[in-house]
């Protein structure tokens, strides 16, 4: 499923992430809001932060996989 | 570089405010674009917007002028801003007015909303 495939590729780019979730909000499979508190973006401008996750699903979003995404990102401190 | 491309680049560079959005201002065809152009207005961001839907190429040569992937893409001073969730965010924490004012001046909110067509270069 979808929602698995984009939960691991974000695991596998925030590790270390506190808080990681990825919906499906409409049950469409393609229209996403994923959420991320990783410490890495701990000083980084929004705009950075949500490049490395847009990075990190560069394929999903390639493919088509992904027609909508609604990015939340937060440090955790 | 194409002359789409071409056109492209001149708005983000010349237009105070550029928004790449799905649709127009008039007539808004996608959720994320209408989020984004709500939050430039609320902060009185003189809002150039261009239509990507009339031919994939525009959306194509956006994506790889500014390296983001999605859409609406929005530009303040010729620089990136964000998509549709970082516009929001900023608009609702009051930085946007700042960033408009700081690489606007602070007389940013006298401008006009105008559609540029980047097929034609028909404004």
């Amino acid at each position: 499923m979808a929602v698995d495939r984009l939960e691991s590729l974000l695991r596998g780019a925030f590790p270390d992430a506190g808080e990681l979730r990825v919906e499906d909000r409409t049950g469409g499979g393609d229209h996403f809001q994923v959420t991320v508190a990783s410490p890495r973006f701990e000083g980084m401008s929004l705009l950075d932060q949500h490049r490395l996750v847009n990075d990190a699903l560069a394929e999903p979003l390639r493919d088509g996989t992904i027609h909508e995404l609604r990015i939340k990102t937060k440090g955790t401190g | 570089m194409s002359e789409v491309g071409d056109r492209i680049k001149q708005v983000i560079d010349e237009e105070p405010v550029a928004l790449f959005m799905k649709g127009t201002p008039q007539f808004v065809m996608c959720g994320n674009s209408g989020r984004a152009l709500e939050a430039l207005r609320a902060a009185g961001a003189p809002v150039t917007a261009v239509d990507i839907l009339p031919d994939p190429s525009i959306r194509q040569e956006l994506s790889e002028l500014s390296g983001w992937p999605t859409i609406p893409q929005v530009f303040v001073g010729g620089e990136l801003v964000g998509g549709a969730d970082i516009t929001q965010e900023l608009a609702e924490s009051g930085e946007l007015k700042r960033l408009l004012e700081e690489r606007l001046g602070a007389e940013y909110a006298t401008g006009e909303e105008r559609v540029v067509d980047v097929l034609s270069g028909v404004a």
